[in-house]
């Protein structure tokens, strides 16, 4: 879904002037949206920017990212990077199965915050309005 | 291989007993905007998709929130939250936020001189938003919007 969003607002932010690079994990999902450039690194879900706590992986990729925004020869240039997630792939087959229950939230339509503390933080800070 | 997540998800929602979701697949080529000056002195922004939130401001909500969130390119790792609808994949964005929300990168980046510079304002969204036409009609002017305000000559988008 989110790399759905990503190549509809980047399609916008091109037709208006704006260079634009996606940057994602969802190889499909870039391709059928087709946004101006896009980077495909091979890693689950959440991990488009890189690595946990791996600054050289990190760097790497937004480094080899960042390069396809000057040297992407056409529009709907998808570059793949050659980065591994781990030897054995074994995080694939569970990403890609069709087992299990649905994983998402409710589609609450209240904020849900991270932490409770951070609900009193934007209460202070006055971004929310507080209960009466 | 890559994970085919299309078919992946079609076949669990079946399963499931769902309607299949109509994913957008573009039927023209994209628009083209070549970068204007090269990338070590264009100004860059970012839009993260994973539902990032810097501490003091509101959460987002998991009906379609088509809100975008302004966030300080300085702001502390330790002030970055996130919320988005698959919260099963925010587990090492939450642990450390460059999994996604790539500022500290793009900062560093800045000081090797391969970026000219940050915008001073980075962006997020929660790109679990089913609703194709209210990306197009609310959350792609919102971002452009803000994009120019930065006057960014490039942006990166980061997708969860």
């Amino acid at each position: 879904m989110c790399h759905q969003t990503v190549s509809l607002v980047a399609r916008h932010l091109e037709a208006h002037g704006i260079a634009t690079m996606c940057l994602g994990s969802a190889f499909d999902i870039l391709g059928a949206g087709r946004p101006p450039r896009a980077t495909f690194v091979d890693y689950p879900l959440g991990h488009s920017a890189g690595k946990p706590f791996d600054v050289a992986d990190q760097d790497a990729i937004l480094a080899a990212a960042l390069s396809g925004l000057e040297h992407a020869p056409l529009p709907g240039t998808l570059l793949c990077l050659p980065n591994r997630w781990d030897a054995d792939g074994e995080w694939q087959q569970a990403a890609a199965s069709n087992e299990g229950q649905d994983s998402r939230q409710p589609r609450d339509d209240t904020p849900q915050f991270q932490l409770p503390a951070d609900r009193d933080a934007a209460l202070a800070s006055g971004a929310l309005a507080g209960d009466r | 291989m890559p994970v085919m997540y299309m078919q992946a998800i079609t076949a669990r929602y079946l399963r499931l007993g769902y309607q299949p979701y109509r994913w957008f697949a573009a039927d023209s080529p994209p628009a083209w905007q070549p970068l204007r000056k090269p990338l070590r002195e264009a100004r860059l922004g970012l839009l993260s998709t994973s539902g990032a939130y810097a501490l003091g401001q509101v959460a987002y909500h998991y009906r379609d929130d088509c809100s975008i969130r302004e966030i300080p390119a300085t702001t502390p790792d330790a002030e970055l939250r996130f919320s988005h609808i698959t919260e099963n994949y925010l587990v090492d964005p939450r642990r450390d936020p460059g999994c996604i929300f790539p500022s500290r990168a793009l900062r560093r980046l800045v000081g090797l001189g391969v970026i000219g510079s940050l915008a001073d304002t980075l962006l997020s969204c929660m790109g679990g938003v089913y609703s194709q036409r209210r990306v197009r009609e609310e959350v792609a002017p919102a971002v452009l919007e803000a994009m120019r305000a930065q006057e960014v000559d490039a942006a990166l988008l980061v997708a969860m």
